[in-house]
């Protein structure tokens, strides 16, 4: 002991002080500030979008349609990169080095810390050579994707195609975000919300090198994906790929429809294009290609998007409102003077007849005189336009058919103020818009809506939204499609129509063993050969099928359009086309409408 | 020899037992810090707590050894082991390999030590051997010489090796002096030098000598209210200033205010010093002469940082000040540390739930960082059992210390003490961003064998000392 000892108690207190500002330091660190709390949540959790497969679609037999493959998008998150083999990787990922540098500045424009996509998509074939080499690229990690893939190559326009989500997507629903899917047309953009699923997200731990040490908490705070809902369609794919097979080197467009239920059983617009085409990362660059061929436009959905004057396919529709409205009855006689005729022309002398032979001969004087027949039944043109534009809008025209149609057309029909803007109101009459009696003149359908007349006359006066979707696995479809919307005209004025309509039927496209109704169309085109068309159900009782083909530049209805609807009737309801009707198949194969000079039209009509 | 048999019952049992109980929760801790589920045996000694745990193997036996060891054989041979340490250190920085910057490691047939780290307990063994002779005197001249040699010898050896941190623990020998007596004048001229060095890097030229010039006239009218006197100093340093001006035109404005200021404030000071010699006004030559210093120093230091330390050392003493602030700069580790320890909330994770430290954000987080995974496993519970169990410790033994009959272990004690408190103080410092980052271990708790082996034989030879001390051995000083 000195005298010093005293100064034992100073230095124990020295150690009680620093203990206590370590301890007071301690407590605002540990228990009062929250802050490093969260710091350290942001320096070990990585969440992971968990992205789910789209659901699947399948065809009214279940035949499987769309289906998923797997793909990988490369991410980087710019501030954990570390130099690495440039040439390697651009080898590796078959990209040049103007793209990687690209990529780069644009993911470090977008954040230093946080990951963003550098390369999408990338095919697993390229994804295991690149995963072994991965190592290699510090601050590199890849995300599993799934693309869609196609059974067959096949109803592309139909089913629509899936892209990136743009700003105005992301705008309108915040469940996207940048680099998400979302079906763009078709099927995939009409049932978007059924087939995308719920994203989920998985919680990784990650170490400082921003490898994965595992989930956190034991996974118990993951959100697995929900895959999105597998649907039917009621599309028929066999029939879908001979109608397009048939359209082979043809413009035109085609819909099938069962009349008792509006399914569609086919929806064709030609030309087609593989669905696959559109996905991955050659959809851009095939995006661009199909957009840009303005000769044949593949990417316009014909069948629901063109505005094609009926033509004589309106004939029918014409008949039965003067029947209903007592304009002609069955033993109502005109009399054709063929080319002689007045004001419209006929292209056969059909003589004193019928409405029935009016429809099978598809005679114009008759259907001029009973559309003035029905105007002149009211007091003025307008108002006996109106009338008879009344029944137009019950056959579909000029309305929205479908609500389940991405985007479909309502088609053009013309209104009273429309004609008094352009005549002068009591300045025009039957005779003045005479053209509408043959389907031409300022109206305007979609083959969509022409079909569904072919269902409403299959049916002798009503029919259902016609509709591509049939059910949706865990969901119901839209309740509408099971409401039967009936015509205004009687169900007995229907028989003598049919009646004609099953005297169309002949040569080629008649089917031996089938009794089936029809009608053609020939649509005059001002700026070359002349447009067919055919309007049909089959088989005469108790139809199965109702439809409408279009083939552009095809000159006569008969030609092409006719013998093409009777082989898709043949092939829907026969499953086969008989030996004896296998040239007429070929013939339709082989030709070239899209050439002027190979096309061959056969003078043989009735128009 | 009777008493010999006695020591096992002497021993001061508590220490030992806190000795255990700190070596323990280190090695637990180490543990959890580098635990993987690939290596979960914990005696895998492939890993770093496996080897913990044969490091604490051969530092109980060595603690045995050093039991078993007479007292006398410490005091005779302290010369003798200081001075094997120093050549130690010397053979160190001759045949070393540089590792991490630093060349500290001497390796044995594969076998790695730290010379620096068992340096310390032979710079304490010599201390007190030299400071319990007759002649020693803490107000002689030749003997606070002598002792400073001793000290600074392996401190400067030490900074050659580049291991500042190691260095820095000598200076911690002071508070050994403070119990021996030395002036608390010391202890001020410490906190004033350190006071004075913060400044001198936090404030710009100009403002420190304003701040300075501030405080001196304060002081001077404190000391002297008499205006008639004070007026005289006020005229004597704005003269000087006035000059410094005059000259810096002459020369044609080549200097910043700040320097103009401060050597005109040197001039002034000077005249002042002269003048209060003169009229022998003893406070007044005495705050001249602060200030003179003062300003000195300050200049020095300014002078030294931005020329002398590399810049490394610049940052980290910046950062520590809190001049610069970069998260994912060189105060990435301190943060990461901080973070690490501050989500351990009031309980912690629990054991081995750790994230921070596992997933190696945190550095060193076996070593240096070991602090980390008690705060952030055990949280603020945690932190502060192993703060309490370290201040017990530290006081038990300059409890033991002053028990002592013999100055020689009284002064080991001491060192001991201190020693242990440096670390504790540094390492716990820098782990919550309040010392800067000064890589030296936790004493018991951060992994490595040197150090570990270092401080249970700088302890047990103090427990020894205390086991025997009621025995007469040579001491020059006995009481
Ligand atoms: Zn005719």
């Amino acid at each position: 002991m000195n005298d010093y000892s005293k100064r034992s108690y100073i230095i124990i207190l020295v150690f009680v002080l620093v203990a206590l500002v370590f301890l007071i330091r301690l407590f605002r660190l540990q228990v009062l500030d929250s802050t490093y709390k969260q710091y350290a949540t942001n320096n070990v959790l990585r969440e992971v979008v968990q992205y789910p497969a789209r659901g699947l679609i399948y065809d009214r037999n279940g035949e499987l349609l769309v289906y998923n493959k797997t793909a990988y998008d490369l991410l980087i998150t710019p501030r954990e990169v570390k130099a690495f083999d440039t040439t390697l990787f651009c080898n590796l990922l078959d990209i040049t080095r103007e793209d990687l540098e690209a990529g780069i500045d644009k993911a470090k424009k977008y954040s230093k810390y946080k990951p963003s996509i550098l390369v999408k998509q990338i095919s697993p074939e390229n994804y295991a050579v690149l995963q072994e080499q991965l190592y290699k690229f510090v601050g590199f990690h890849t995300q599993t994707r799934t693309l869609r893939e196609y059974s067959a190559p096949a109803a592309a326009h139909a089913l629509g195609y899936v892209g990136e989500v743009t700003q105005n997507d992301i705008n309108k629903d915040a469940y996207y975000k940048s680099g998400d899917y979302i079906g763009v047309s078709g099927i995939e953009k009409t049932y978007e919300a059924q087939l995308r699923g719920t994203k989920g997200v998985k919680k990784n731990l990650v170490d400082v090198h921003n490898r994965i040490q595992g989930s956190y908490l034991g996974g118990s705070e993951d959100i697995p994906a929900q895959i999105g809902n597998n649907l039917t369609t009621t599309l028929d794919i066999d029939l879908q790929l001979y109608a397009e097979k048939l359209f082979k080197n043809k413009k035109g467009a085609v819909v099938a429809i069962e009349p008792s239920s509006g399914e569609v059983l086919a929806l064709v617009s030609a030309p087609v294009y593989d669905p696959g085409l559109l996905v991955g990362r050659v959809r851009g660059a095939n995006y661009s290609m199909l957009e840009s061929d303005s000769l044949l436009r593949p990417l316009f959905n014909r069948a629901l998007l063109a505005k094609y004057p009926p033509g004589s396919t309106f004939k029918t529709i014409n008949a039965l409102i003067g029947l209903q409205e007592q304009a002609i009855t069955t033993n109502t006689m005109f009399t054709c003077y063929g080319k002689g005729s007045s004001p419209i022309r006929c292209t056969h002398d059909h003589g004193t007849i019928n409405v029935v032979g009016a429809i099978s001969g598809s005679c114009n004087p008759f259907m001029w005189n009973t559309f003035r027949s029905i105007i002149g039944r009211s007091k003025t043109s307008a108002e006996g336009f109106n009338k008879w534009r009344h029944y137009l809008l019950d056959f579909g025209l000029g309305t929205t058919l479908s609500e389940d149609f991405a985007n479909s057309l309502k088609g053009d029909l013309p209104t009273v103020d429309y004609y008094n803007r352009i005549y002068g109101k009591g300045h025009w009459n039957a005779l003045t818009v005479r053209s509408l009696a043959i389907g031409q003149g300022e109206l305007g359908a979609t083959p969509l809506q022409m079909a569904n007349v072919a269902a409403i006359v299959a049916n002798r006066g009503y029919y259902y939204e016609p509709h591509i979707v049939k059910a949706i696995e865990g969901d119901t479809i839209r309740s509408s499609f099971k409401t039967k919307h009936g015509v205004e005209i009687d169900a007995k004025y229907f028989e003598p129509i049919i009646e004609g309509m099953s005297r169309v039927v002949k040569g080629a496209y008649l089917i031996p063993g089938l009794e089936y109704c029809g009608k053609t169309g020939t649509i005059q085109n001002n700026h070359g050969i002349d447009h067919g068309a055919f309007e049909a159900f089959a088989p005469k009782d108790n139809p199965e099928i109702a439809i409408f083909v279009y083939v552009e530049n095809s000159k006569w209805g008969a030609s092409y359009a006719a013998p093409i609807a009777g082989l898709l009737i043949e092939k829907y309801l026969n499953d086969t086309i008989a030996t004896n009707r296998q040239y007429v198949e070929k013939l339709m194969l082989n030709a070239n409408l899209l050439d002027p000079n190979k096309i061959v039209i056969e003078d043989d009509s009735e128009e | 020899m009777i008493q010999r048999n006695n020591i096992w019952s002497n021993i001061d049992w508590i220490t030992v037992l806190l000795y255990l109980v700190l070596v323990f929760m280190g090695w637990f801790n180490i543990y959890a810090a580098v635990y993987d589920t690939d290596h979960q045996s914990i005696f895998d000694i492939s890993q770093r707590y496996g080897k913990q745990l044969l490091w604490i193997g051969a530092g109980v036996a060595l603690a045995i050894i050093i039991m078993s060891i007479e007292t006398n054989f410490y005091v005779f041979f302290s010369y003798a082991i200081y001075g094997v340490m120093v050549s130690l250190l010397l053979l160190v920085l001759l045949i070393a390999n540089e590792v991490n910057g630093a060349r500290s490691w001497l390796e044995i047939g594969g076998f790695k030590l730290q010379p620096s780290e068992f340096a310390k307990f032979a710079t304490a063994l010599a201390l007190a051997r030299y400071m319990s002779t007759f002649d020693f005197k803490l107000k002689n001249f030749k003997s606070l010489a002598i002792m400073a040699l001793i000290i600074f010898t392996p401190a400067a050896l030490i900074l050659l090796q580049n291991d500042t941190g190691s260095a820095l623990v000598y200076f911690s020998f002071v508070l050994v002096l403070f119990r021996e007596g030395l002036s608390g004048l010391v202890l001020f001229l410490g906190t004033l030098v350190a006071t004075l060095f913060i400044l001198a890097l936090i404030l710009s030229k100009l403002t420190l000598i304003l701040v300075l010039l501030g405080a001196a006239a304060l002081i001077y009218l404190i000391l002297n209210p008499k205006f008639s006197q004070y007026f005289k100093i006020l005229v004597f340093f704005a003269t000087g200033i006035l000059l410094s001006f005059l000259l810096n035109a002459i020369l044609g404005k080549k200097y910043e205010l700040g320097d103009i200021i401060i050597f005109g404030s040197i001039l002034g000071s000077l005249v002042t010093l002269v003048y209060s010699l003169i009229k022998k006004f003893k406070n007044y030559a005495i705050i001249s002469l602060f200030f003179l210093g003062s300003v000195l120093f300050s200049i020095s230091v300014d002078y030294t940082f931005n020329n002398i330390l590399e810049s490394h050392h610049q940052v980290r003493i910046k950062e520590l000040l809190g001049l610069e602030s970069n998260p994912y700069g060189a105060g990435y580790h301190v943060n990461q540390s901080k973070i690490a320890i501050g989500s351990g909330g009031m309980w912690g994770k629990g054991y081995l739930n750790g994230t921070q430290t596992k997933f190696n954000f945190v550095p060193e987080q076996s070593t240096d960082f070991i602090f980390c995974t008690v705060g952030e496993e055990w949280g603020f519970a945690g932190t502060f059992v192993v703060i309490a169990l370290f201040v017990f410790f530290l006081s038990r033994l300059v409890w033991l210390a002053e028990r002592q009959r013999s100055v020689f272990s009284r002064i080991y004690g001491y060192s001991v003490a201190i020693i242990l408190f440096f670390h504790f103080v540094v390492n716990i410092g820098m782990t919550i961003g309040i010392m800067p980052v000064i890589g030296i271990p936790l004493p018991f708790f951060s992994y490595g064998g040197s150090s570990l082996w270092s401080f249970t034989i700088l302890l047990f030879i103090f427990i020894r000392l205390d086991a025997s001390r009621l025995e007469n051995f040579r001491d020059s000083r006995n009481t």
